[in-house]
């Protein structure tokens, strides 16, 4: 379904994707780990087309991105719902404004049905009774779920999850990981989460991508990566830093 | 220093060729995409009712200084009766569209630059790619079109409250004979002057909307970001406001063969 091939980006002189490669099927759900700053969110980026490689390609269903303008990459990403690391939600509308933004404007629906999948989505995200609030008014795992119903209402084929935990209490990033587990079950999309919260990643990937250096350093299941002795991926999953041993002169 | 001279010209050239390519993508959208026209009166609501005070109190003084200068010289060569004839003519032909436009460059070019610029910083623009949507439909199309229907509109009131201000100072305040000064300001005033006004308003409308959505969508990271583009939509968009007013003098000189 989505194929990356070869991806070089940099920004500036900064080398921050060197050659990565990976392919997700279908209804496969995996998740992409890796240091902060590593280009995890630069690969979710491109997968959509909001940054150009400087090198290789991203094909999604058959399909390059590669060449493809601002209008001709708009049908591509109506196959895509996208949660943000902030949400990114319009902080101009309400929470019932920003999830029906899409259908509104495609004017498919009319009113009354917007409103009935307003209702049912804001249900699946637990957040009956909030249409009316802006999100000013909301708390960041509020907002992380509005966010999230705001990606799947339009039902897309692909959902693609931005450090969906990122700020979050135990218990709240915990409601999201259920969360995400329930909208993949519901949808039966793809889902290609991007994290560096190992608990998460745990629990929601059937697959895991470990970027290291700019590339692919391993792709493996779950209990693989968590039990593995390679000294990179250990260190990463257990979250020991690599810090030198200070010595004192004294 | 050679190479930032260099690195700044290219910085430039690539910003200007930018700034033309969204021009283009404006214009291509309101003649092949859906026009949100809700979202066009919102913008001219907007760029229109929240700017009069400002309009109006630029307009009424700057016709009225006018009023007083030209007063003062015409005096000395007895020619009181025509000083409302220059500076109605020059209210409709320059200052009326000049600094209206300068004015609302001031208000609204910087308030669509930081709107758009903090939607930018906080993942807004690129949430409304993924959801389908154009950016340029959606948020610059609205603000051109406001600018360009609002801006005629605000140089108009202008117009109309400079050369009011001014008729009552140059009766009441400076005792020039009623008659003679409406008289001769019918004389020299001519259509053309009020025509050449309002298309310089339309062309400076769409120039400070354009401007304040490319700094605005093209802003750099964080709140420094923001604030930047900011100013510079209100500098770029003033130079370009006042540049541009004298390359349209002359054409439009030439256009309605006048002089």
């Amino acid at each position: 379904m989505i194929e990356v091939r070869n991806l070089r980006k940099s920004f500036g002189s900064h080398m921050v994707l060197e050659g990565v490669s990976f392919q997700v099927a279908k209804g496969e759900s995996v998740v992409i780990i890796g240091s902060s700053g590593g280009g995890k969110s630069v690969i979710l980026k491109h997968l959509i087309g909001l940054l150009n490689p400087d090198s290789g390609e991203v094909v999604v269903d058959g399909q390059s991105l590669a060449g493809l303008n601002e209008r001709q990459l708009i049908k591509v990403r109506r196959k895509f719902g996208v949660l943000f690391q902030s949400a990114a939600l319009f902080d101009s509308m309400t929470v019932e404004e920003n999830i029906s933004f899409l259908l509104v404007r495609e004017g498919k629906n009319s009113p009354q049905e917007i409103k009935e999948k307003v209702r049912e989505v804001l249900e699946m995200v637990e957040l009956r009774g909030t249409e009316a609030k802006k999100p000013a008014e909301l708390s960041g795992g509020m907002r992380k779920r509005v966010g999230l119903a705001r990606a799947i209402i339009y039902r897309p084929e692909i959902v693609l999850y931005d450090e969906p935990t990122t700020g979050l209490d135990p218990i709240v990033a915990d409601s999201i990981d259920q969360l995400m587990l329930r909208v993949c079950r519901r949808l039966k999309c793809t889902s290609i989460v991007v994290t560096h919260d190992m608990r998460s990643a745990r629990r929601v990937a059937e697959r895991i991508l470990m970027l290291h250096q700019g590339k692919i350093y391993a792709s493996a299941t779950p209990d693989e990566i968590f039990s593995s002795q390679d000294p990179v991926i250990h260190r990463f999953v257990n979250g020991i830093s690599d810090v030198k041993e200070t010595q004192f002169l004294i | 220093m050679t190479t930032l001279a260099t690195r700044w010209l290219a910085d430039w050239i690539e910003g200007l060729g930018n700034l033309f390519l969204l021009t283009l993508e404006v214009f291509k959208s309101i003649f092949s995409q859906k026009v949100a026209w809700p979202d066009v009166i919102r913008q001219a609501y907007f760029i229109g009712v929240k700017s009069q005070s400002v309009v109006l109190i630029t307009g009424a003084f700057t016709g009225m200084v006018l009023c007083a200068q030209t007063y003062f010289q015409f005096h000395k060569v007895m020619m009181d009766t025509a000083t409302l004839a220059v500076v109605s003519v020059s209210m409709c032909s320059e200052l009326g569209p000049v600094l209206t436009a300068l004015m609302v460059a001031g208000r609204v070019g910087a308030a669509i630059a930081a709107e758009l610029g903090t939607m930018k910083v906080t993942e807004q623009i690129d949430a409304l790619r993924t959801l389908a949507t154009h950016p340029v439909d959606y948020l610059a199309v609205p603000r051109v079109l406001a600018g360009v229907w609002v801006m005629p509109i605000l140089t108009l009131q202008s117009i109309a409250i400079g050369i009011g201000a001014a008729y009552l100072l140059a009766v009441h305040f400076l005792g020039i004979d009623r008659t003679y000064v409406l008289a001769n300001m019918q004389h020299y005033t001519e259509r053309i002057d009020v025509y050449m006004g309002l298309i310089k308003a339309v062309v400076f409308g769409a120039i400070l909307s354009i401007i304040g959505c490319y700094k605005g969508m093209s802003c750099g990271q964080g709140a420094e970001g923001v604030g930047k583009a900011t100013t510079e939509a209100v500098v770029y968009a003033s130079i370009t406001i006042l540049i541009s007013n004298f390359f349209l003098t002359l054409t439009l000189n030439k256009v309605f063969d006048v002089g």
